[in-house]
């Protein structure tokens, strides 16, 4: 692995002023190492904010949760607030990586994890993401793994998180502090579509840090994450999607639905909300619902079967939801 | 408190390829209060209640301090992108892949490998319940994985926020591979382990 200098940020401030644009912070690890190894990420010097003063979960008094970047994908899930409250963003985060990585990832890096395209995983091909004008790899060559929704023809990649669909299911705000001050960025805007710069992966600026993620006050109802993949655990999902549905009666008077595995960036599937709100709770709604999300799907190759499996994570993350808001 | 002092060796573990890795523990003494070599960093890891001082590049990976520094071999690398669990240590008794920490940042913290898991759990004699459930059931066929099973069973069934059930604990050890498929056993020796240590049964 290739050397760097490295320094440790013991406040924010430390972290801000000491972070460079050819540098990298470290929190978990469990990306940043793995791509270094890798020789994807270069960084001069390594940033060490894992001892950042960012570790608490508290209710804020407008009914918000207020997450701390450096709360561990572990911690969240279990945290009791959560369990109860935002049910499907535990599930989503106990669903991905491990036991092991789960204790070490972070919440600001599990929202920074780059995608799992092998292209770009491997510094010998081409890929516009990585080394801006080359090319991309996947979208002539094998893209099984790859997204159906929010490409462009520079590239084709997946976000790869499970926390991330939970919370833009959810709802939610992330929150920013550079030399500038702290900005608040609503969830679904933080994450960029590759369009003409796939590098650009999200509004952070040069110098910037996540300090929190704020969560919407919970929105009650039947919650569920679904995530489909080529094995039973640890692995990355194929599709997946994070339903909430509240009821009156039979009718769903409110949905939230997300999407992961099958979009270039975390998923809101407002098509589906809009077709479900007002509706019956049944099968036939459902289907209608994931219909309208995969209208728009373009597929590639090897990934035609994203669209029917997308399909199908819709409908029954929904069935699961609708008998947890009845239950 | 036993402490120790290393300086990595010559060749930085962290920029060797792993098959052309400088010989393990050319370490000599590092003299008390001379500072590091320029480009490294003094450190002190307490491993197994142990503590070590060591001089490193910053990029070295806390996997291979261990095995290459320390000389403690029982952790394993497999993948080195913690893809398979080989590498599972304890860090305030919490499961982690080593494979992917740096040695820098795992100061002033309990580091806990397979050489010192039946001590941290106060058997200072002989064997971790983990360890004695692995023999009595043969959770193994050729053992390199089986640091990594042991060390993340007994944190899982420790921290005692995973169901007992099968389903949930195979859900919990999945990210520890075993390329022989000795999953049958080690799911017994889980349980028999998570009885003993739980007192369910
Ligand atoms: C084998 C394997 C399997 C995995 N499977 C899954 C899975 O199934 N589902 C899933 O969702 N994820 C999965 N992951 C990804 C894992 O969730 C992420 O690697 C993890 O969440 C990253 O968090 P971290 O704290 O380790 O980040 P780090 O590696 O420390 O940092 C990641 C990136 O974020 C930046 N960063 C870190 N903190 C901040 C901050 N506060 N502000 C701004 N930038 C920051 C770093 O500079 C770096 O670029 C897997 C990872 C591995 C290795
Ligand atoms: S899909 Fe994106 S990340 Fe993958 S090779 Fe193409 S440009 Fe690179
Ligand atoms: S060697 Fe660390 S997970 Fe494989
Ligand atoms: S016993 Fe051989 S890898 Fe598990």
């Amino acid at each position: 692995m290739r050397g760097f200098e490295f320094e440790q940020a013991d406040d924010v401030q430390q972290a801000i002023n000491r972070h460079g644009s050819s540098d990298a912070l470290i929190a978990g690890g469990t990306t940043l190492l793995d791509l270094v190894k890798l020789d994807v990420m270069q960084p001069e010097k390594v940033v060490d904010v894992s001892r950042l003063p960012l570790k608490r979960i508290e209710t804020l008094e407008d009914g918000r949760l207020k997450v701390g970047a450096l709360v561990s994908n572990t911690e969240l899930a279990k945290h009791e607030i959560v369990m109860r409250d935002y049910p499907v963003l535990s599930e989503a985060l106990l669903s991905g990586a491990s036991t092991g990585l789960r204790n070490m990832a972070s919440t600001g890096g599990n929202v920074m994890q780059r995608t799992r395209c092998p292209y770009f995983r491997d510094p010998a091909m081409p890929c516009n993401k990585r080394e801006p004008g080359t090319g991309c790899s996947a979208i002539e060559g094998i893209n099984r793994n790859h997204a159906v929704l929010g490409t462009s023809e520079h590239c084709i990649a997946t976000h790869p998180s499970d926390m991330c669909v939970g919370m833009v299911a959810a709802g939610a705000t992330v929150v920013v502090e550079g030399s500038q001050g702290v900005r608040e960025i609503p969830f679904e805007e933080y994450h960029l579509l590759p369009g003409e710069t796939p590098e650009q992966e999200h509004d952070l600026l040069a110098g910037e840090l996540i300090t929190h993620v704020i969560l919407d006050p919970p929105r009650g109802g039947g919650q569920s994450y679904l995530k489909l993949r080529d094995r039973a655990s640890y692995e990355f999902a194929l599709a997946s999607c994070a339903a909430i549905v509240n009821l009156e009666g039979d009718r769903i008077s409110e949905a939230r639905v997300a999407m992961g595995g099958v979009a270039t960036k975390p998923w809101r599937a407002t098509a589906a909300e809009e077709a479900l709100k007002g509706q019956p709770a049944t099968r036939e709604t459902f289907e209608r619902a994931a219909e309208a999300v995969m209208q728009d799907a373009v597929a590639y190759s090897h990934n035609g079967y994203k669209i029917t499996l997308g399909k199908q994570a819709i409908v029954r993350a929904l069935r699961d939801a609708t008998a947890a808001a009845r239950a | 408190m036993v402490s120790i002092q290393y300086s990595s060796p010559a060749s930085p573990v962290g920029h060797a390829d792993p098959g052309t890795a400088a010989p393990a523990r050319t370490a000599g003494q590092t003299a008390a209060g001379s500072a590091a070599a320029p480009g490294r960093q003094r450190i002190t890891l307490k491993v197994n209640g142990t503590e070590h001082t060591l001089d490193v590049e910053p990029n070295v990976i806390l996997l291979d301090a261990l095995r290459e520094i320390l000389g403690l071999h029982g952790t394993k690398k497999g993948c080195d992108h913690g893809q398979c669990g080989a590498c599972t240590v304890h860090i305030n008794g919490r499961s982690m892949n080593s494979c992917l920490l740096l040695a820098v940042m795992q100061q002033n913290v309990e580091i806990t490998t397979i050489e010192g898991l039946a001590q941290s759990a106060g058997f200072e004699q002989g064997q971790h319940p983990v360890q004695q459930a692995f023999l009595e059931h043969d959770a193994y066929q050729c053992g390199y994985c089986t640091a990594g099973q042991m060390m993340t069973a007994a944190a899982v069934i420790n921290e005692g926020n995973v169901e007992g059930d099968d389903v949930s604990l195979r859900e919990a050890m999945s990210g520890n591979i075993c390329r022989c498929g000795a999953y049958k056993n080690i799911l017994e020796a889980v349980q028999s382990a998570r009885a003993r240590m739980t007192g369910e049964g």
